[in-house]
């Protein structure tokens, strides 16, 4: 079973390190949205070190979204999502190997550059270090509901779009969760009650949405 | 039991679903008219005026009862998207997919309403109080699934996609209303919660519940309407839908 | 044994073919024909349980497909008109990745000899972007060398291969007969199946 999940992971891993650009671009995407803040509020110390929680979460969310497309679309198009399905495991664990390969080229990289980010705000060490902690929680969750939205979507014009009209409502919480844990810590109280339910919601997309997600694939390539 | 089974499904066709609805829709109508004039009768003219809020309080008689069918919808509709999953019927499908636009106005006019309410009320036309915020969410969740929906070409398709994203959105709803209870007083923006409505006069409590039923009416009649425009159309090239169309071209 | 009874395809509005029955024994062919548009491919998707029929039933060995779930996928072989071949990879890694996503251990030697079976021996390590569509084509099928599944199902197996690699291609799905296996294919070319008995169905 394990086993499964590794190969499927393992090969997606290895596409994506063939396609460099793709995973340097969410990057960047990342770096300029939080950058555009300080240009569009003003430069003001206190007022960017309030933002900062929200606006470095919504970008993480905003850059994981953009990279939801490419979890189905390519194997959609060459056919190697018929042979997965057919394949003789079950289709959900296929669907966590895939998922637990989105999330090490796109949550793991943008948790990792947060904090860099986070000292344009002005954040404390504290708050940065807990900053980087809720998106290793938080952003398993969001590849695994976004896959459900990108399963919906395959295949559909627009799907682009419509994905993050699917998607970012379902995205509420972890990003209530998360943003709440590091604005705990910046006004000095515990973020461990945050980070206890962000991770109660990661376990939640990781471990059940790939249910959803094997239905949402099934139907979409009947 | 196996009796009752297939008299279920009898009417699961659309066949014999059509003229049913169509029977149906003119009753349906009618007491929602009887129940609304009755309902805003009390609300407007009955009920005396709030010591607290004066005549402003009276649009709760249109705001609680969009609010409570559109959150009512929602679950209606996961109900008939599992139905769907689970025996295949088509009807299920339509039935969600014409349910939705209801609830999406519904939760449109609850925020409407919440807002001209919040004007006078509290000085502004919005606070991100968690029962709006969280129908704001509502409404994006209805707008996803009808976007899903008019995405997809083949009716099949989109009522299974759709079920799908229905019964997902079902499961999140509790989680996202905790959330946002949670952020809610955790930032003590709003002080003013619609929840802290005054305690109600009987009879601005007959009101409210008319309403409420004149609301419940109008939405089985709007959906079994649409559902039928629903069934001629994706069912236009079959004998039934021929025939009917001739009788009722003939009438 | 494999048998359908009685099914049906609705595509959009139109039904595409309604009443159609099959039954297929170890060692036989189902060869179907019809024009473009007559759902022949929607009815080899049918037979994986990737398009549910729209009335009607697949089963195997007895059983309806879509309640023996793994068990049936476990004997089943597809090969769609798309290739399933990743651009980035080399024909090699493509080779090994899709035996062991579908379950199977290939080792290189029995990769490479596959390769060399469909004449890509020296371009094992090329990524399959810089390949022509016949050599890409030719990637796919080199799945089926090995390939010890009871079901074949092919959609247009012949389609961009020369002459040699047609007579090939026949030879191995022969000898797949042989061995007692089933098969299920599409093609607008006439092609002489060496071995086993081929039964013909007609969509119209």
């Amino acid at each position: 079973m394990i086993g499964s999940v590794g190969a499927v992971a393992a090969r997606d891993l290895k596409l994506a390190m063939r396609r460099q650009a793709d995973l340097v671009s969410v990057l960047f995407f990342f770096i300029i949205v939080a950058s555009l803040f300080p240009l569009g509020v003003g430069p003001e110390p206190q007022l960017l070190k309030k933002l900062a929680p929200g606006v470095l979460w919504v970008g993480a969310l905003l850059a994981t979204m953009l990279s939801l497309p490419r979890l189905f679309a390519d194997d959609y198009r060459d056919g190697t999502l018929e042979q997965l399905v057919l394949a003789p495991q079950p289709l959900g664990l296929t669907v966590i190997g895939k998922v637990v390969a989105h999330w090490l080229v796109s949550g793991l990289p943008l948790a990792l550059l947060a904090p860099v980010l986070g000292l344009q705000f002005d954040l404390e060490t504290d708050a940065l270090l807990i900053l980087t902690v809720s998106l290793l929680i938080g952003t398993p969750a969001l590849s695994g509901i976004g896959a459900v939205g990108a399963a919906l979507t395959l295949g559909l014009r627009g799907g682009g779009v419509l994905v993050s009209l699917l998607v970012l409502p379902l995205y509420i919480p972890v990003l209530i969760f998360g943003a709440g844990a590091v604005d705990a810590t910046v006004t000095g109280m515990g973020a461990e009650a945050h980070l206890s339910i962000l991770g109660a919601l990661a376990i939640g997309g990781v471990f059940f949405a790939p249910w959803a997600t094997a239905a949402a694939l099934r139907i979409s390539l009947e | 039991m196996n009796n009752r089974l297939i008299n279920w499904f009898k009417y699961a066709s659309p066949q014999s679903f059509y003229p049913l609805a169509g029977k149906m829709i003119p009753w349906f109508a009618a007491a929602g008219a009887v129940f609304g004039i009755a309902g805003l009768w009390i609300g407007m003219a009955v009920a005396p005026t709030d010591f607290q809020q004066g005549e402003g309080y009276r649009i709760i008689f249109i705001h609680v009862p969009a609010s409570w069918m559109s959150m009512f919808i929602y679950l209606v509709m996961a109900f008939w998207a599992a139905l769907g999953l689970a025996y295949n019927t088509r009807l299920s499908g339509m039935m969600a997919q014409a349910l939705a636009p209801t609830g999406a106005l519904m939760a449109f006019l609850s925020l409407w309403t919440g807002a001209l309410w919040g004007k006078p009320m509290w000085g502004t036309w919005w606070v991100w109080d968690a029962r709006l915020t969280s129908e704001l969410i509502l409404l994006f969740l209805y707008i996803g699934f009808i976007a899903l929906q008019a995405a997809i070409d083949d009716p099949r398709r989109a009522d299974k996609a759709g079920a799908v994203l229905a019964l997902v959105g079902v499961v999140n709803i509790p989680i996202i209303y905790f959330s946002v209870k949670w952020w809610n007083t955790l930032h003590q923006g709003a002080s003013v919660s619609l929840n802290r409505a005054p305690a109600m006069a009987s009879l601005m409590l007959w009101g409210m519940l008319l309403m409420a039923l004149a609301f419940w009416m109008y939405s089985i009649a709007i959906a079994l309407y649409r559902a039928r425009t629903i069934m001629l159309e994706r069912e236009r090239g079959t004998e039934w839908v021929k025939e009917t169309l001739a009788a009722e071209g003939a009438k | 044994m494999l048998e359908a009874f009685d099914l049906e395809c609705i595509r959009g509005e139109r039904r595409l073919f309604a009443g159609v029955d099959f039954r297929l024994e170890g060692g036989e062919m189902l060869f179907l024909q019809g024009k473009n548009g007559s759902g022949k491919t929607t009815l080899l998707r049918m037979i994986c349980g990737l398009t549910p029929p729209a009335a009607g039933e697949i089963r195997w060995q007895g059983a309806a497909i879509g309640r023996l779930g793994e068990d049936y996928r476990e004997v089943l072989c597809y090969l769609g008109h798309l290739n399933a071949i990743k651009e980035e990879l080399t024909p090699l890694e493509n080779l090994t990745a899709s035996a062991k996503l579908a379950g199977e251990t290939l080792t290189e030697d029995e990769a490479l000899d596959a390769l060399e079976a469909v004449g890509l021996l020296g371009r094992e390590d090329l990524p399959c972007k810089y390949l022509s569509q016949g050599q890409k084509r030719r990637v796919a099928l080199s799945r089926l060398v090995h390939e010890k599944r009871a079901l074949w199902v092919l959609d247009e197996p012949f389609v961009a291969l020369d002459v040699a690699a047609v007579a090939w291609l026949a030879g191995l799905i022969g000898a797949h007969l042989q061995r007692g296996g089933l098969a299920v294919l599409t093609t607008h070319q006439a092609v002489d199946i060496p071995a086993g008995a081929v039964k013909e169905l007609k969509l119209s």
